[in-house]
C-alpha cells in the first residue's frame, strides 16, 4: 500500500510538472447536461443549449479559455469548493442557502417561473404528491406546502416520468425545462399559474474566487448591454422575461 | 456515421434505427461498457491485495499492527458507500494538490482552506486545470479506482479473516510439529488452505462490486447507468434529431442482459476456480476422504 501511495504521488507530482510549463489557465465550467433548454448533451454527446451557448460567449467576452464538465447535481457544489472545476452553470437559481456556500455572479435570467405538470387537469397541487429534482429550490417550495406529499428524484427525466406513471400527481420545475415536454406529449398538460421561485439564474463560484467572478458580470454585463443576452433567451426560452 | 445520417427526420425503420444507435452518445456509451470492465479488471486483483493485507494486520501479534488492520476493516464497512465516495474522494484529492503545494509553490502565503473553499496555487492543481479533458477523465478513474480498492479491500479484509480463522487448528499444529516457522506455516498451508472457506464470500464481493459502478458518476466519471439514463430519457424535438419518448426501459433492459451475462461468466470462473483450489483439500467440495 505504502509503494502504490509513493507511486501515486510522484505520478501525481510528475504529470504537475508536465503541465505546469503551459500558462494560461483554462477556465472549467460544471454542468449538469440534463436539464434541456438550459443545458443538455446533443446527439454527439456534448454539452450544448442555453448555457453552453451563453457560456461560450462569455468566455470569448472575457477572453478566458473554458472547457465544459459534466458532473453529477447532488455533488455539483461539494466539486466546485473543492476546485474540481471553477464555475456551475447549471439553471441553478440563486438562493440564500446556496449563497452561504458559494458566490453567484450576477443573474443571467430573470427569476423563471416554475409551473406544475400534471396528467390530470384538476389535480389540487395544495393537497397532491408532488414530484422535484432534490435539492432544488422547487423540492424546497414544495416540503414547505402544508398539504403536499414531496417525492424526491436525482434527475430532472424521473420526476417527469414519475407522473407519467402515477407514482406522484404532479410535477413541479421550471417552465422552460417542463414547456417543450408539454407540448410534445398530449396527456401532460399545465396546471395552475406560474410559481415564481428563487432570485434568477446565476454561475456559481467559489466565494475565494473573486476575480473571476468580475471577469463574468462584466461579461454578462455586456451582453445585457448590447441585447445579445435577450436575443438568447428569446432563442432558448421563449416563454422566459428578457432583461 | 453511414452518408445517409444527414438527415434523420427522413428515415425510418431499420435506416432510422442505424442512425441511431451510432450516434456520438450511443458510442459515449459502448465505450464506458469497457470503462467499467477496465475498472473491475483493475480494482478486483487490487481490493484484493488491500483485503489481504488488512487481515494479515488484523491477526498480527504486534499490537499496533493489529489495531491498524482492525480499524481499518470497522471503519471502512460502517461508512455507506455514497459518503464515502462523496468525502474520502475529495479529501484525497485535496492531500494530493496539498502535497504539490508543499513541493511546487514555496512562496504561497494564503490560507488553504477559506471557508468552504480548498484553494492552492495553479500550479499545484491535480490535474492542472489546463490539462485536457481526457486527463481530468484518467485522474477521476484512478481516484474511483482507489477508493472502491480501500472499500471493498475492507470487506474482502474480513473474509480473508475469516477464512483464515477457519483453516483447521489441527492443520497448523502438524505444520508446527514439523517444526515450520510461523511464516512458513502461514504461507505454505494457512494461505492455500484458505481460499475454500473465502471463496463464497469473495464472490460476493465481485458481485456486488460489478453493480457498484453507478457510484462513478459522482466523481463524474460516467458509467453504463448513466449513459442508459441519460439515452433513454424522452427527447423532443428541439433538442435532438432523433426525437423519442421514455424508452429507458430499453436500455435497461439491456443492461440487465449485460449483468445476466456477467453474473454467469463470473460463476463459471468461480465455480473452476473454486474445483481447483479445494482440490485435495478435506472438505466436501474438495472431496478428499
Amino acid at each position: 500500500m505504502k509503494t502504490i501511495l509513493t507511486a501515486t504521488a510522484a505520478l501525481a507530482l510528475g504529470t504537475g510538472m508536465a503541465f505546469a510549463a503551459e500558462h494560461s489557465e483554462t477556465v472549467r465550467l460544471g454542468t449538469e447536461g440534463a436539464y434541456a433548454p438550459y443545458n443538455f448533451l446533443d446527439d454527439n454527446g456534448e454539452v450544448a443549449g442555453f448555457e453552453r451557448q451563453l457560456g461560450d460567449e462569455l468566455c470569448a467576452r472575457a477572453e478566458l479559455t473554458c472547457e465544459w464538465v459534466t458532473n453529477d447535481w447532488d455533488s455539483i457544489i461539494p466539486n466546485l469548493v473543492s476546485g474540481n472545476y471553477d464555475a456551475i452553470m447549471a439553471g441553478m437559481s440563486i438562493t440564500d442557502e446556496r449563497d452561504e456556500v458559494i458566490d453567484f455572479s450576477d443573474p443571467y435570467t430573470q427569476p423563471d417561473p416554475s409551473v406544475y405538470v400534471s396528467t390530470m387537469d384538476d389535480v389540487d397541487v395544495e393537497n397532491a404528491v408532488v414530484a422535484a429534482q432534490s435539492g432544488t429550490i422547487q423540492a424546497g417550495h414544495v416540503a414547505s406546502m402544508e398539504g403536499a406529499t414531496l417525492v424526491e428524484f436525482a434527475t430532472p427525466e424521473e420526476t417527469v416520468a414519475a407522473v407519467r406513471n402515477g407514482e406522484a400527481d404532479a410535477v413541479l420545475a421550471d417552465k422552460a425545462f417542463l414547456m417543450p415536454i408539454v407540448e410534445n406529449e398530449s396527456e401532460l398538460s399545465v396546471v395552475g399559474d406560474d410559481v415564481l421561485l428563487g432570485g434568477g439564474i446565476g454561475m456559481g463560484f467559489r466565494e475565494s474566487d473573486g476575480e473571476l467572478r468580475e471577469k463574468f458580470n462584466a461579461a454578462i454585463q455586456s451582453m445585457k448591454d448590447d441585447g445579445s443576452l435577450n436575443a438568447l433567451i428569446e432563442e432558448w426560452l421563449p416563454d422566459g422575461a428578457t432583461f | 456515421m453511414f452518408a445517409y445520417c444527414t438527415d434523420p427526420a427522413s428515415l425510418d425503420g431499420l435506416a432510422w434505427l442505424a442512425c441511431y444507435l451510432t450516434t456520438g452518445k450511443h458510442m459515449a456509451f459502448y465505450a464506458s461498457f469497457g470503462t467499467v470492465m477496465l475498472l473491475l479488471a483493475i480494482t478486483a486483483p487490487t481490493a484484493l491485495l488491500f483485503g489481504f493485507g488488512g487481515a494479515v494486520a488484523a491477526r498480527a501479534r504486534f499490537l499496533p499492527l493489529r489495531m491498524l488492520g482492525k480499524t481499518y476493516i470497522a471503519i471502512v464497512r460502517s461508512v455507506p458507500d455514497i459518503a464515502f465516495f462523496l468525502f474520502f474522494v475529495i479529501a484525497l484529492d485535496q492531500g494530493l494538490e496539498y502535497l504539490r503545494l508543499l513541493a511546487l509553490c514555496p512562496d504561497w502565503d494564503q490560507p488553504v482552506r477559506q471557508g468552504n473553499d480548498f484553494v492552492v496555487c495553479s500550479a499545484a492543481k491535480l490535474p492542472s486545470n489546463s490539462a485536457p479533458q481526457w486527463v481530468h477523465e484518467v485522474y477521476g478513474f484512478l481516484l474511483a479506482m482507489f477508493t472502491f480498492a480501500i472499500v471493498f479491500g475492507a470487506f474482502a479484509a474480513n473474509v480473508l479473516f475469516g477464512a483464515m480463522m477457519a483453516v483447521p487448528r489441527a492443520q497448523i499444529e502438524t505444520a508446527e510439529a514439523y517444526g515450520m516457522t510461523r511464516a512458513q506455516t502461514f504461507r505454505r498451508i494457512l494461505v492455500p488452505q484458505m481460499w475454500v472457506y473465502a471463496l463464497p464470500g469473495l464472490s460476493n464481493l465481485w458481485m456486488v462490486l460489478v453493480k457498484a459502478t453507478p457510484l462513478l458518476f459522482l466523481l463524474g466519471v460516467e458509467d453504463i447507468v448513466y449513459w442508459a439514463r441519460e439515452l433513454g430519457g424522452s427527447v423532443t424535438p428541439r433538442f435532438s434529431d432523433y426525437p423519442h419518448g421514455d424508452w429507458r426501459v430499453w436500455y435497461f433492459l439491456a443492461l440487465l442482459v449485460f449483468y445476466l451475462l456477467l453474473t454467469r461468466v463470473s460463476e463459471i470462473v468461480l465455480e473452476r476456480l473454486m474445483k481447483r483450489l479445494t482440490f485435495g483439500q478435506a472438505t466436501t467440495g474438495g472431496m478428499a476422504a
